[in-house]
């Protein structure tokens, strides 16, 4: 007699996989990361595939040594890879982004339990430990000479502009289309967009973190502006917002999965790059801020949760 | 008319392309083939038999009942000897004390079967002991005695009854048939139910990706004031009793509470035809439609068989297994909702909606890996609920913190299981959890209730 399989419903599923999904951001990065070659030359390249090579790698490597199942083919580490290359400088050395992959797949993914796990966007984590560690190698910017051969001069990026109150240098179309100085990935901001509307499209992120956190920025700096300087079009084009909005501030495993926490984490975001950007040290708070509300994500799903399909009406509890 | 849904839910394929111009078929039980009448077919209290093994039983008499409101007596589908008593493997998975009966192929009915009457004639009181003395259930998959939901408790007004024609499981084509081949069967048996509550409208609620079955109960149902046909959003779980009643009226039934608490009442297609049969039939239940479908077998289609016929006289009766590329799962029912069976030694019963009979890549479900929190199955849950929480949940053990959030309101859809790209047994592991977790409260409540006896008495002998 033929043994028939016995398993639990439902016994059809949806072809969307771990795998589809890492494979729809990496194509979503596509454009951000070609234009950030065309600006950023041969250098920006070798630290990209570096980047890459080293996370899929040092996953592949703890996965051994752990002896768990090896699942670098679900592409997460991939994405990981590609992300922190974005957020570097394309002036960087080559071994900046093999420590980053290192310190962003085994601390800040693999030692909580790995993929999904991780209560912070890796990639980020792995950026704040390079800045933190090495700061001159992580804020030599240069001017997007392309491959044209030109040695790489240092410049200021518009952000820095902006803190010193100098005036930005760039024009506006420059900064939309990532003609400036910066980290290989968050220039371009037209690309980064397109891979945002390819995102939603393919209903992998929601629209609600990437506007809101955008909103509040753009909000923050046309009404308070920066020191009575309100240049909110320049403040959400120029450095990182639209690369933290659309790709960072996303991340699953660090961002809530309630549709109301999701707004008051874009919110508190938002807020935070603001703060940093104004009044705090550093010329960028993108990072730090996503990985600030990064943390506080268990709590806000805790005070968020959504009410369910015939909820009975809230009793107080009696005493 | 606009097309109404629920929020969240999938879209599952639908897969009925394979049985959906299948015109249903009669099947008869082979003579001398066994059939066995398993003593729980419903919600409630199981049945007694009344008969005992070596007894002659003919057509439409009944051979199981019990003494409780909650419960539903069983008619024998053939006639033939009683041959045993003892437990049969039902498609729920459940070894239940049945009857089993060696069909004589003479299929003689008792005396008084086939006494139709005018419903209009009788009283409701009439009209409800007819229809619980026929053994209507419901025929969706629940099985909740129909006598009892026509009768809800006086202070609950039933406004709207509504015929659950949606059939949002895949692959299912059986009640879809029903209303191209018996539309005004199915009016009849609605306008029964509304002579018992006459203030309410009747309403008919099918999904839009059966346009045949909407044009067919339509036309039947022109020139009734008071029964109207509602296009619904193919969306699964459009059929869910809660949500198609928030699709149709916009109202919530409460967590825990009963449809009539929203003033609705809800019937399955092939359960109205039932009623229909009972009353202006005088028949029993004692037939059901099932759709077997799936490309493991030879011949998908939608049969008519007597309940009782084992699901394996069933397969041989119509073709058997597809011998080139043969099943390796079978489903009782639909593929989001339907258990699975290991073999086809199971009786059919008053609730079998379905057989599947899945290939090898039709039933292909892929390894489990981490959860990503990508929040898919928060925002598909039709109940509102945080399945992955609820997984977490049920790993570690912790049922407090299940119940906290909300486990017990799951109705297994299994739409969140649909949607995880990670391929998470959710609902699953939701569905084995809520056992454990209803039936501690169950237990506690029971503890409570003989505690409060135990000290009601104490009291008493102390004034005595």
């Amino acid at each position: 007699m033929a043994n028939f399989v016995v398993s639990g419903t439902p016994h059809v599923r949806s072809k969307e996989s771990i795998q589809s999904i890492m494979r729809d951001v990496i194509i979503a990065l596509v454009p951000a990361t070609a234009m950030g070659i065309y600006y950023f030359g041969l250098r920006a390249l070798i630290l990209i595939v570096a980047a890459i090579v080293s996370a899929v790698f040092f996953e592949w490597l703890y996965e051994k040594i752990t002896k768990k199942p090896v699942t670098i083919s679900d592409l997460s580490a991939v994405v990981t890879g590609l992300l922190l290359a974005m957020n570097l400088p394309a002036a960087a050395p080559i071994w900046v982004p093999i420590v980053g992959s290192a310190f962003a797949i085994i601390f800040a993914k693999q030692l909580f339990g790995g993929l999904g796990q991780n209560f912070i966007n890796p990639a980020l984590a792995g950026r704040a430990f390079l800045l933190a560690s090495y700061p001159t190698e992580m804020t030599t910017w240069t001017a997007p000479t392309g491959f044209s051969g030109a040695d790489a001069v240092a410049v200021a990026t518009p952000l820095s502009e902006l803190k010193a109150g100098t005036g930005l240098s760039a024009s506006l179309g420059d900064l939309v289309m990532g003609n400036v100085g910066g980290c290989i990935g968050e220039t371009c901001a037209i690309a980064l967009i397109i891979g945002g509307i390819y995102l939603l499209y393919k209903h992998v992120i929601s629209w609600k973190i990437p506007v809101i956190y955008i909103a509040t920025v753009f909000i923050l700096f046309a009404v308070i502006g920066r020191h009575g300087v309100r240049m909110p079009v320049q403040e959400i084009f120029a450095g990182g917002v639209m690369l933290g909005g659309i790709f960072m501030a996303t991340d699953y495993a660090s961002s809530p999965v309630t549709p109301k926490g999701q707004i008051i984490f874009a919110i508190g975001a938002g807020l935070i790059t603001y703060l940093i950007r104004t009044f705090g040290g550093y010329p960028e708070g993108v990072s730090y801020s996503i990985l600030l509300m990064n943390v506080c994500v268990p709590l806000i799903e805790r005070f968020t949760e959504p009410t369910i399909f015939g909820a009975l009406p809230k009793t107080k509890e009696a005493k | 008319m606009q097309a109404l849904t629920f929020k969240r839910g999938v879209h599952p394929p639908d897969g009925k392309e394979l049985a959906k111009d299948q015109p249903i078929k009669v099947i008869m039980p082979k003579e001398n083939s066994e059939l066995f009448y398993p003593m729980s077919q419903h919600i409630g209290a199981p049945c007694d038999p009344l008969v005992a093994v070596g007894d002659h039983v003919k057509v439409g008499q009944k051979i199981a009942e019990s003494g409780a409101f909650m419960s539903s007596p069983i008619f024998a589908s053939v006639s033939g000897e009683v041959v045993d008593i003892r437990p049969m493997l039902v498609p729920g998975g459940a070894m239940v004390k049945s009857i089993v009966v060696k069909n004589d192929g003479k299929m003689e009915e008792i005396e008084g079967l086939n006494e139709g009457k005018d419903y209009t004639t009788m009283t409701n009181d009439e009209i409800l002991a007819a229809i619980k003395n026929a053994g209507v259930v419901g025929l969706g998959g629940a099985g909740f005695p129909t006598h009892v939901k026509l009768n809800p408790p006086k202070d609950t007004p039933i406004d709207h009854i509504l015929i659950n024609a949606a059939e949002c499981e895949p692959y299912l084509t059986c009640d879809y048939r029903l209303m191209l081949e018996e539309p005004e069967r199915i009016v009849r048996g609605l306008q029964i139910m509304l002579k018992l509550h006459p203030n309410a409208k009747g309403v008919i609620g099918i999904e839009m990706n059966k346009p045949e079955a909407i044009a067919s109960m339509t036309k039947a149902c022109e020139g009734i004031d008071n029964i109207t046909v509602q296009p619904l959003v193919t969306k699964f779980p459009q059929g869910s009793e809660k949500h198609l009643i928030y699709a149709i009226t916009k109202r919530e039934v409460k967590s825990g509470a009963l449809p009539a608490s929203a003033g609705c009442i809800v019937d399955n297609v092939d359960t109205v035809v039932a009623i229909e049969r009972a009353i202006c039939k005088g028949r029993p239940l004692m037939r059901r439609i099932v759709t077997v479908s799936g490309k493991g077998i030879k011949n998908p289609g939608n049969y008519k068989i007597r309940i009782g016929m084992t699901l394996r006289d069933l397969v041989d009766a119509i073709g058997g297994f597809n011998e080139e590329n043969p099943p390796v799962k079978l489903i009782a029912g639909g593929p989001m909702m339907g258990p699975t069976l290991y073999t086809l030694d199971v009786a059919s019963v008053k609730t079998t909606s379905g057989l599947l009979c899945f290939t090898k890549d039709e039933a292909y479900i892929p390894e489990e890996r981490n959860c990503i929190r990508c929040g898919k199955c928060v925002e598909h849950c039709p109940m509102g609920l945080m399945p992955f929480m609820l997984n977490a949940c049920a790993i570690k053990g912790d049922g407090e913190g299940f119940v906290k959030h909300h486990g017990l309101d799951c109705i297994e859809c299994g739409s969140c299981s649909y949607e995880c790209p990670a391929k998470r047994q959710l609902a699953q592991s939701i569905r084995a959890t809520k056992k454990i977790e209803a039936g501690k409260k169950a237990a506690a409540a029971a503890a409570a209730r003989a505690k409060a006896e135990a000290e009601k008495k104490a009291a008493e002998a102390e004034k005595k």
